[in-house]
């Protein structure tokens, strides 16, 4: 056990540097100049010789490469080329909490849509509920996650006016602030994940329902309720638990869009707002964060099944 | 994650009445099942709306008028926008970039990941382990972050989209394609064929792919979905096409701050997306229990 996690924590960091060199070489080969881009295209030649000597691009490219690279390691993502020229690892640290609350409230809401809606399309198989689940089900899949945030606007913050259209609270103003600006947004990103839990609890209910000590459990007269909840629904989430890695996948890709829907500052919102900008320094320190979650948050999830399902051994 | 397996005989790929045949099987097969027949006929009225666009559509898209924000009506079925264009046209010129944008990517991807897949597959060895030591990297990020990653690398603008959006499904087909090859280079054809003295070039293309070929239809067909949502989630965020040209992601994005007032805006585009996604969805589904497919890996 140790090995193995020693093992994918070099693979982890191995990945983490690969992104970050590809990220560095690739965003440098490629036309368009910020500093261009930070004076407007005036072309003063002065003015772009002094701020390229003042960012280091004056630099042969692989010792600007060692350089940053040496700095990442020490915390320092640079500071944004743009506007405010915060640090950037100041930048991606306030971004980060709104981020991950989003991504686990949405984790939340869609379990408690998706469980519900997979055990009740199971036990009445074929049914008229069933048939809608299944539909419902589909059309969580083809909706593309910020129109979800749109309706969601539309409906309860412009019309209805229930809930904040736009923002985000931190946690410390308290729950009730955090939890209405964070709700819809949560709703989007979580619609497509509930479809597919929904699905596969249904279809693991199936087969579950089917074993032998479920017909025991009947034939003691258990009552129906007691057989679906302790019996059968614990042994239909195991299935659910090895999606885990699709879920922080689409979780994370649907924040990075849904926050721009709702104006919340986190990862994804400050990663657009560097491409548009052209900030090299917030898009690269952005990457690198997201893609750190992404890698750690897998990491993580591989080491939890082995306590989740003691069955599973890496050796 | 979920690799495919796929349970069928190989096919007769030199037998072109057994093909004529499959193809009236097909589609028979796919005309019975109510779902791919509503997607299908979607899929056809929105490639003819792309098509004749200019023709068929009530005004001229960038058409502005004074009648800004009207609400859906006789005149302008869907309403129109803070420029007074009409909606409805500029949501059918949308179809145009939508299908263009899903097709091509899926096109420019199959080719590259066929190729990738293949060649890792085949020759093994270092071969593969280059390849795949990227492909892998890939794998680890769902495709539209990677997509929103090249975008950022190579900048904003329709052929850009285009190539990040390829780019960023080529791991899909090529680990497909390679684990397809790895089982099939085992049957005894492909060693038959080899004994005849086949080049490798014609084992992998005459022999190794058209026997890959059910569960590679199948994930094109989900990934032109994909790939059409990836293309209005850029557009969306402004890092698709050029501004003013009417896409549904752009389209939902000139509209934010007229949510509250024209909520048209907000609810037409999105369904557009929907039902075209949706719509593949349903033929996705039908083709692969068609062609007998388990399970294809999600690629959102």
């Amino acid at each position: 056990m140790t090995q193995y996690l020693i093992r994918r924590i070099i693979g982890a960091i191995l990945v983490m540097w690969a992104v970050a060199t590809l990220v560095f070489f690739m965003l440098r080969l490629v036309p368009g100049d910020p500093i261009g881009a930070m004076l407007f295209d005036t072309g003063d030649a002065a003015a772009i010789t002094a701020l390229r000597a003042k960012f280091g691009l004056d630099l042969p490219i692989w010792a600007q490469y060692l350089k940053w690279l040496w700095l990442v390691l020490q915390g320092d993502l640079g500071n944004s080329i743009y506007g405010s020229r915060l640090s950037v690892s100041r930048i991606v640290l306030e971004a980060l909490p709104r981020t991950l609350s989003l991504a686990t409230l949405s984790f939340f809401v869609a379990l408690i849509i998706a469980v519900p809606a997979g055990i009740i399309s199971a036990v009445r198989k074929h049914s008229k509920l069933d048939h809608a689940v299944t539909l419902v089900a589909f059309l969580g899949l083809s909706m593309p996650d910020f129109w979800v945030g749109i309706l969601l606007i539309i409906v309860f913050a412009a019309n209805l006016q229930w809930l904040p259209a736009i923002g985000y609270a931190p946690l410390s103003q308290g729950f009730w602030p955090w939890f209405s600006h964070l709700i819809l947004p949560a709703i989007a990103v979580g619609t497509a994940f509930a479809a597919i839990i929904a699905r596969m609890i249904r279809s693991a209910m199936l087969e579950v329902l089917k074993t032998d000590y479920m017909s025991v459990a009947r034939s003691k007269g258990l009552k129906n309720w007691r057989i679906i909840m302790v019996h059968a629904l614990p042994n239909a989430l195991v299935p659910v638990v090895t999606v885990m890695g699709i879920a922080i996948a689409l979780l994370m890709a649907g924040a990075v869009v849904v926050e721009n829907v709702f104006a919340i500052k986190g990862l994804g919102r400050v990663l657009i707002e560097g491409i548009l900008n052209r900030d090299y320094p917030v898009v690269q320190g952005a990457i690198l964060a997201v893609s750190a979650v992404f890698v750690f948050a897998n990491l993580f999830v591989d080491v939890l099944y082995t306590f989740i399902d003691p069955r599973i051994r890496y050796d | 994650m979920a690799d495919i397996v796929h349970h069928s005989v190989p096919q007769e790929t030199d037998d072109l009445p057994a093909r004529v045949g499959k193809a009236k099987l097909w589609s028979a097969y796919l005309l019975r099942d109510k779902k791919a027949l509503i997607g299908l006929i979607i899929l056809c009225s929105l490639t003819l709306v792309a098509l004749f666009a200019p023709w068929v559509t009530p005004y001229d898209p960038n058409a502005m008028d004074f009648e800004f924000l009207q609400p859906p009506s006789f005149t302008h079925p869907l309403g129109t926008d803070d420029l007074g264009r009409d909606l409805l046209s500029r949501l059918m010129y949308g179809t145009q970039i939508s299908l263009f944008v899903g097709i091509s990517t899926v096109t420019i991807a199959l080719a590259a990941g066929i190729t990738l897949g293949l060649m890792a597959g085949y020759f093994g060895g270092f071969i593969d382990t280059i390849i795949m030591r990227y492909i892998d990297l890939q794998w680890a990020f769902p495709n539209f972050i990677i997509a929103v990653y090249l975008v950022a690398v190579f900048g904003t603008g329709l052929s850009n989209v285009i190539v990040a959006v390829s780019l960023a499904f080529v791991d899909d087909f090529a680990r497909l394609v390679r684990s397809m090859v790895l089982s099939i280079k085992q049957e005894q054809y492909v060693d038959a064929a080899r004994t005849l003295g086949a080049s490798h070039w014609r084992i992998m293309w005459r022999h190794i792919l058209p026997n890959a070929t059910a569960p590679i239809i199948v994930q094109a067909t989900v990934s032109v979905s994909y790939a059409i949502l990836a293309e209005a989630g850029l557009s969306f965020l402004g890092l698709g096409v050029q501004a003013d040209t009417p896409t549904w992601g752009l389209i939902l994005s000139d509209a934010r701050s007229f949510f509250s007032r024209a909520w048209w805006l907000g609810v037409f585009p999105g369904l557009f997306i929907m039902i075209t996604v949706l719509s593949i969805n349903f033929l996705g589904d039908a083709l692969r229990d068609m062609l007998d497919v388990r399970e294809v890996k999600d690629a959102r």
